[in-house]
């Protein structure tokens, strides 16, 4: 009845089955403990009524299962340990996704970027719409890459070409005046759209999903920091290409910088989606990990930060620079919180880490009052303008989705469970799709493209 | 008799939690539950259990404590919270309401206040 009382051979199957179900690694040591338990149980009762070892060991395993479907039903349920290492089961039923297919949508973007590059260079023309449109030149050919590869319905696909289009045909025709600030909020603003679009082809068109908006949350972090990676690597390369022809062409350096930087950044984006995708590599669990590093330094920098304005005011220098400083900022807090929680092992919690989540939030909170207080002094004293009205409405945005974090934040701490954090930043981002759409369609006219 | 996939996977929840408002307790027995309630009739693969209750976890239905078996292996607890049993009466009612309305086209007894 007891351990004890199993024989050598019952404990060489037993530690033979756990390193199976082990090296899936959607199990966890503590979960291959939990069902060695199960197993250990089931073989004793099973000796006890009179089976042999051996017997017993084989009929406990084949009533918990197979090893591939319970590591896969794991897989399911800790999709987390499944985007840390996609390991388990891809190779049977998916095929690893072509290399060519990638490639292709790579070079689209490539040459895409280069016939804008072209048209903007026209004599005579105004090349503010090149900088203005240049997410159109790269973000859809994303979007399409991964309607592809998903296998997106039809109708959800031309769906998705009609609002890029739509939008497309917006920015064109709004006639923007020269160095207009509704240019420059639709320069910013509409690359942001067309991530959601690519989030909609991410996610295959299942926008309801939670889990698959989380997904989405997660791949663009793990997004940027391959691209920043790549970019790091492009930086160095074209830096020692113009060392190297420094002295024997130094007219044709200008060339290659405007060759091949722009086709590089521009196929980047879809290289880099598709190794976020495909895991290619070493650095799999590298989000997690900048995020643990992060996350007490930026809730050090934030206090201080909090302290010290609130202490000096935010005065009247406070420009638009430093507004997107703070709002890159605030953004950056809400994903390193996201991200953490996501992260998180709910087996082993580091309630620390919590704490300085929730001090980081109050803080960038904190912030972000005395942002908008001095923002509506401004108005007060001035009127609406486009840019304030862009920056009052982030703003506004941000410190509803802070607030609602630190007080679920604060409820994890009580021990309620962290999916309600991350279910109300899924649920928020249709919020700021919202936002960022209003910014690009109606803000320019309401302001009559000035 | 065999008892469809989906009939069993829709069950589960309810039956776990249901078990588990009959007190705290561990894996293995509350499997050794299910077959006794079921008359051994409810064929389920014992290792699906375990996902199913760390999703209960994740969403907070049940909460876990390490504890240790008598033989000292360690054993993780699973007890239901209040949030688990509000889920439980909401999946009650949905019960039902789907035996009261097959019952009424077989022509079965309506199960009497429940």
């Amino acid at each position: 009845m007891n351990d004890a009382a199993m024989d050598a051979e019952t404990e060489n199957q037993i530690a033979g089955w756990r390193a199976a179900i082990l090296r899936g690694r959607a199990v966890d040591a503590a979960d291959a403990g939990e069902l060695e338990g199960h197993l250990r149980e089931q073989v004793a009762d099973l000796e006890t009524a009179g089976l042999s070892g051996d017997e017993a060991f084989l009929i406990a395993v084949k009533r918990l299962g197979e090893v591939d479907a319970l590591t896969a039903e794991y897989a399911r349920e800790h999709s987390d340990r499944l985007w840390k290492q996609l390991a388990i089961s891809r190779t049977d039923d998916e095929p690893r996704q072509p290399l060519v297919v990638m490639l292709v949508f790579a070079a689209l973007a490539a040459v895409l970027i280069q016939v804008g590059r072209l048209l903007a260079d026209i004599p005579g023309t105004d090349g503010m719409w090149f900088v203005r449109d240049l997410g159109l030149f790269v973000l859809p050919v994303l979007a399409a890459y991964f309607a592809v590869l998903r296998r997106m319905p039809v109708a959800t696909a031309l769906a998705l070409f009609a609002v890029v289009a739509a939008l497309a045909a917006a920015v064109t025709l709004f006639p923007f005046e020269p160095d207009s600030a509704t240019g420059i909020l639709v320069a910013i603003h509409l690359p942001i759209v067309l991530w959601f679009v690519v989030g909609v082809a991410y996610v295959g068109g299942d926008l309801r999903s939670s889990t698959r908006r989380m997904d989405f949350i997660r791949f663009t972090g793990e997004w940027v920091i391959y691209y920043a990676l790549i970019a790091l690597g492009g930086a160095v390369l074209l830096g020692l290409t113009s060392l190297i022809l420094a002295p024997i062409a130094p007219d044709a350096i200008d060339d290659v910088m405007s060759w091949v930087l722009p086709s590089g950044a521009a196929g980047a984006a879809i290289v880099a989606a598709w190794l976020v995708e495909a895991k290619k590599s070493v650095i799999e669990n590298l989000a997690p990990v900048l995020t643990a590093i992060f996350t007490p330094l930026f809730a050090i920098m934030l206090l201080v930060a909090a302290v010290g304005y609130a202490a000096v005011g935010i005065g009247r220098e406070f420009d638009r620079d430093l507004l997107v400083v703070f709002d890159v900022l605030l953004l950056v807090v809400l994903g390193l919180v996201v991200y953490g929680i996501s992260a998180r092992d709910s087996g082993r919690a580091i309630r620390t880490m919590d704490v300085l989540r929730l001090v980081a939030v109050v803080a960038a909170i904190v912030l972000d009052v005395l942002v908008l207080v001095s923002m509506l002094a401004r108005v007060g004293e001035f009127g609406f303008t486009a840019n304030r009205v862009a920056a009052l409405g982030l703003n506004v945005l941000l410190l509803v989705n802070l607030a609602v974090t630190a007080y679920l934040i604060a409820r994890v701490l009580q021990g309620r469970p962290a999916v309600h954090v991350e279910r109300w930043q899924t649920g928020y981002l249709p919020v700021f799709a919202g936002w960022v759409l209003l910014m690009v369609v109606a803000l320019p006219p309401v302001f009559a493209f000035a | 008799m065999n008892i469809d996939k989906d009939l069993v996977a829709a069950m589960a929840t309810p039956l776990v939690l249901a078990i588990l408002v009959e007190g705290e307790n561990y894996g293995y027995a509350i499997l050794k539950r299910v077959r006794e309630l079921s008359g051994g009739e409810l064929e389920w693969t014992d290792g699906m259990l375990y996902p199913l209750l760390h999703r209960l976890d994740r969403l907070g239905y049940v909460s876990t404590e390490w504890g240790a078996s008598p033989e000292g292996r360690r054993r993780k607890y699973y007890e239901i919270t209040e949030t688990g049993r509000a889920q439980l009466a909401e999946q009650r009612r949905q019960w039902d309401t789907a035996t009261r309305t097959l019952g009424g086209l077989w022509g079965l007894a309506a199960p009497a206040g429940a």
